[in-house]
């Protein structure tokens, strides 16, 4: 009599070192997912960095009310709180004033996760703008460059590298935090692992896996960041 | 209903006041578990930073791989490891202790970069004048390098217990009853998310307002130039 597998990754002789392979097509199929949160909120977020972080300095003061609101709210609460806010509360808000705010759970996952780390990343733009010393607006000022010029040819490019190492935790910071929209059920490399601990009970085999997976894709991010880091860094190395 | 205390659904005002108490008794447990895991990493991290300033780099190499494994992991994914894992090696520990215990060595790897930083910024020349004064090595790392380290290290670990208390929700997911787990709980039953996850972010800011001019007084209120140790 052919024994009956029970299930794709159960084995009827218990728990072999061979086994663990065999979680590796569903766990790369979560790491790809987590790949491209992480990527997409990551974008997002610097793009709320800049726009929130030059918010702050500017002297339009319902532009800098809007700024600091955001960065306060998003920075003194909790990503998770923030998760659960939009996928579960905004939906019910937007029926009391008549819209459709329901969103699925990637739009949701990327939305929360790239207003929490823009936060972050908007302290950070804002210091390194302000870094940049004062001669350098001055200089900018009367070489008689216009206001948008002085902050795209003379601060961003001085400031962008200032910036970058921190980003690039930040970054990181990022990644491990994609491991929580799989509590709003998406399917990422966190949400696999759960799914096969609950098939196998394997817990120390599966864990050890995804804990290895990260790290790993924490230091392909690092690298990247690093290069990044480089490339918005080479006029420096030009100039000298 | 939960923790004994009923909720009153008849309008948005009522149902926000009578949850408020069963959200306070979140908040402890919150604020528990965050003072829990500083703790842990307070100590966690003091080791790895001793083990990270070993003479021998066989113990420094391993120390600095492990602490950068620790950091560039999800703190969910560590939580789950432990929570099912410990019990396999016949440590089975309450959800609240392992839960705490997770956000305790996420976290030393960061306090042990605060250690390590805060020792390092200490002017060189103070080490040297002490070597000079015949001061034995002991002696020059409690009463001159310590008191010079401590106010810098201070406010950096303030920021890391604001941290913690921001990471504490991820703990409701091995059934920790804390604040957003409670105001989930009280959402499943009632349909009304809005409310309790608004209050839950309401409550979050401002505890970390009050506790951001906690760090900043410490910051400016600390002298700079030593804490006197005696």
């Amino acid at each position: 009599m052919v024994p009956v597998r029970p299930g794709p990754f159960v084995s009827d002789c218990g728990v072999f070192p061979m086994e663990w392979t065999s979680y590796l097509a569903p766990l790369s199929q979560g790491a790809w997912v987590t790949v491209q949160l992480t990527v997409y909120s990551t974008i997002l977020g610097a793009l709320c960095a800049f726009v929130f972080g030059l918010g702050k300095l500017s002297h339009n003061p319902l532009v800098k009310g809007i700024s600091v609101a955001y960065i306060e709210i998003f920075r003194g609460t909790s990503l998770l709180v923030q998760l659960f806010w939009i996928y579960f509360a905004l939906p019910i808000m937007g029926q009391a004033i008549g819209l459709d705010l329901r969103f699925p759970p990637v739009v949701a996952g990327v939305v929360a996760l790239a207003l929490n780390i823009g936060a972050y990343g908007a302290e950070v733009v804002r210091g390194a703008v302000q870094a940049v010393p004062k001669e350098q607006y001055e200089a900018a000022t009367a070489l008689n460059f216009t206001g948008r010029k002085r902050l795209w040819r003379i601060t961003l490019p001085q400031a962008i590298p200032e910036m970058m190492p921190t980003f690039g935790n930040l970054a990181v910071q990022n990644l491990k935090d994609t491991a929580l929209v799989s509590l709003i059920s998406l399917g990422d490399m966190a949400f696999r692992a759960e799914q096969i601990r609950n098939f196998t009970q394997d817990s120390v085999t599966v864990y050890t896996l995804v804990l290895f997976m990260y790290f790993g894709m924490a230091l392909v991010l690092t690298a990247c960041m690093k290069l990044l880091e480089r490339y918005v860094g080479r006029w420096r190395a030009a100039g000298r | 209903m939960f923790f004994g205390i009923e909720w009153d659904t008849s309008s948005q005002w009522a149902f926000a006041v009578s949850i408020f108490p069963i959200l306070l008794h979140g908040l402890v447990v919150t604020l528990q578990a965050t003072v829990v895991g500083f703790f842990i990493a307070l100590i966690l991290g003091l080791v790895l930073a001793a083990l990270k300033s070993a003479p021998t780099r066989f113990i420094r190499w391993p120390a600095k791989l492990v602490t950068e494994f620790i950091r560039d992991t999800p703190l969910l994914i560590q939580l789950f490891f432990l929570f099912y894992v410990l019990p396999e090696f016949g440590l089975t520990l309450p959800a609240f202790l392992t839960g705490a215990l997770a956000l305790g060595v996420q976290y030393s790897a960061y306090t042990s970069e605060v250690y390590r930083a805060g020792l390092e910024a200490v002017a060189k020349g103070q080490r040297e004048a002490a070597r000079a004064l015949n001061l034995a090595s002991a002696r020059t790392f409690t009463h001159i390098i310590l008191p010079q380290a401590i106010p810098r290290i201070i406010p950096a670990l303030g920021n890391y217990l604001v941290s913690i208390m921001k990471d504490v929700p991820v703990l409701s997911v091995v059934t920790v009853l804390e604040m957003l787990g409670v105001a989930k709980i009280i959402g499943d039953r009632t349909g009304g998310y809005l409310i309790p996850l608004s209050m839950v972010g309401g409550l979050y800011l401002v505890m970390t307002i009050i506790a951001s001019f906690g760090v900043r007084y410490l910051d400016t209120h600390l002298p700079k130039r030593g804490l006197s140790l005696k």
